[in-house]
C-alpha cells in the first residue's frame, strides 16, 4: 500500500446521484407515510374514547377537504411503499418445490393476491357501514 | 475493420504528486470490437506508460479490472465501446482509498473476506472418500459461488461508503454461499461476523449490488435470506431458553 492513500469523500447527496439510490430513498421515505396513517388512527381511537360527539367531529374532519386530500396522498403512499417490498420478496423468501426455484413472479404475485383478498373481505366487513 | 476515434477520461492519482485525482484527457483510435481495456491497453502502450490499473485474464473471470466506467462500476473487459459513446470516463471503484490512477487499495476488503471463514468447515473431517452432495443441493448455492471478488458491489453500496466496517456484499455473499452448502457445518462459527452490526444488520437493501453484479450472484438476496435465518436463530433461542428456564422457575415456587 503507499504512503498517500487517496479517500474521496462521500458527499451528503449521494442518494441523488444514481436513479437506483432514488428509487431506494423513495421506497425508504414513504414509511413516514405508513406512521402517520397509524398516528391518523391513534387520534381516531383517542377521539373514540372521549365520546360520540367528538369521534363524529374526527370523521368530520377526516371527510373535508384537507382531510380526503391527506388520506389520498397516505394511500398512494402506502400502494407505493407496500409494491416496492413486494417486489423484493423473491429475494428474501425464495421457495423450492422439490429441486425447482418458484419463479420470482409466483411469489410476488401471491403476495399481490394475498392483498387483494384482504382489501376486499375489509371493504365487504366495513364498506356497508358507511 | 473502422476505426473510431473514443475521447478517455481517466481519474488519475499519482501519490508522489497529486494531492488529489485529477482528471487526464486522451485520444485513443480504436477497433469496433474493442473494449475499455483495450483503449487503456493502448494508453499504456503507445501515450502514457504511467498509468496504472489492475487487469489479467481479459475474460470476465478474474475479476481484477473492474473500475467505473461513465458512473456505473463495470468489468473493463466487458465494457465494449461499440455501447458506449465516444467520450468515456473512466474512475476507479468508489468506497475504497485510490492506490494510484485506477487501482484502489483492497487490503481491508481481504481482511473482511478472511473474517466471514469462506471455506468448508465441517462437522467432522472426512477420513476417506467425498461428500455426497445431490444437484438439487447443489442448485441452492450454486449462484452465490460465482462472485470473482470484482468489488463492483462495494463500489454501488451507499453502506460501505458511510461505514468503513461493513463486511460488505461480497464477503457476506460468500458467507451465505458456504452456509447455504449441505457438506458445511461453520454457520454459527460465521456469526460473529455475519450477524453482527457490521454484518448483515447493516444492509438497508438498497440492492444496487445485484445490479451492477456481472455474474448475477446477486448479494442482496443473499443478505435478506441470513437476516431471515439470524432471526429465526434468535426466536429458536428465545424459546429454547424459556423452555430450560420453565423448570427452574417451576422448582424455585
Amino acid at each position: 500500500m503507499s504512503n498517500r492513500p487517496y479517500v474521496r469523500p462521500m458527499g451528503t447527496t449521494w442518494w441523488v446521484s444514481k436513479a437506483h439510490y432514488i428509487r431506494y430513498m423513495i421506497r425508504e421515505l414513504t414509511c413516514l407515510f405508513v406512521g402517520l396513517q397509524a398516528l391518523v388512527l391513534l387520534i381516531g381511537l383517542y377521539r373514540l374514547s372521549q365520546g360520540r360527539e367528538a369521534f363524529d367531529e374526527f370523521l368530520a374532519t377526516l371527510w373535508g377537504p384537507a382531510g380526503q386530500m391527506m388520506s389520498a396522498l397516505i394511500l398512494l403512499m402506502l400502494v407505493i411503499h407496500s409494491a416496492s417490498w413486494f417486489n423484493l420478496t423473491p429475494k428474501a423468501m425464495p421457495l423450492w418445490i422439490g429441486d425447482k426455484k418458484v419463479p420470482g413472479w409466483m411469489i410476488t404475485g401471491a403476495h399481490y393476491g394475498g392483498w387483494a383478498v384482504v382489501s376486499a373481505v375489509i371493504v365487504c366487513l366495513v364498506g356497508g357501514r358507511w | 475493420m473502422s476505426e473510431r476515434n473514443i475521447t478517455l477520461d481517466v481519474l488519475r492519482y499519482r501519490p508522489e504528486i497529486d494531492d488529489q485525482p485529477v482528471w487526464q484527457t486522451y485520444s485513443v483510435p480504436c477497433q469496433e470490437d474493442w473494449v475499455v481495456l483495450d483503449a487503456l491497453n493502448y494508453v499504456k502502450d503507445n501515450l502514457d506508460r504511467t498509468l496504472s490499473y489492475r487487469w489479467s485474464c481479459h475474460m470476465a473471470v478474474c475479476g481484477s479490472c473492474a473500475m467505473v466506467i461513465n458512473d456505473n462500476p463495470i468489468l473493463s473487459c466487458k465494457a465494449f465501446l461499440r455501447d458506449l459513446p465516444d467520450h468515456i470516463r473512466v474512475e476507479p471503484l468508489e468506497n475504497f482509498p485510490i492506490e494510484r490512477d485506477l487501482v484502489v487499495v483492497l487490503d481491508d476488503f481481504m481482511d473482511k473476506l478472511k473474517s466471514v471463514k469462506p471455506f468448508l468447515v465441517p462437522k467432522e473431517p472426512l477420513t476417506q472418500g467425498t461428500y455426497d452432495q445431490s444437484s438439487t443441493q447443489l442448485k441452492k448455492y450454486k449462484p452465490f459461488s460465482m462472485c470473482i471478488n470484482c468489488l463492483a458491489c462495494y463500489s454501488v453500496c451507499p453502506q460501505c461508503g458511510l461505514n468503513d466496517d461493513f463486511a460488505g456484499p461480497a464477503a457476506l455473499a460468500l458467507a451465505h454461499r458456504y452456509n447455504a452448502d449441505s457438506r458445511d457445518q461453520g454457520r454459527s462459527v460465521r456469526e460473529d461476523v455475519v450477524a453482527s452490526n457490521t454484518g448483515i444488520w447493516e444492509c438497508t437493501f438498497v440492492g444496487a449490488c445485484s445490479e451492477v453484479c456481472p455474474k448475477n450472484v446477486d448479494p442482496a438476496a443473499a443478505i435478506q435470506q441470513m437476516k431471515i435465518a439470524s432471526t429465526m436463530d434468535y426466536f429458536k433461542d428465545l424459546v429454547i431458553f424459556k423452555s430450560r428456564a420453565k423448570p427452574t422457575q417451576g422448582e424455585d415456587s
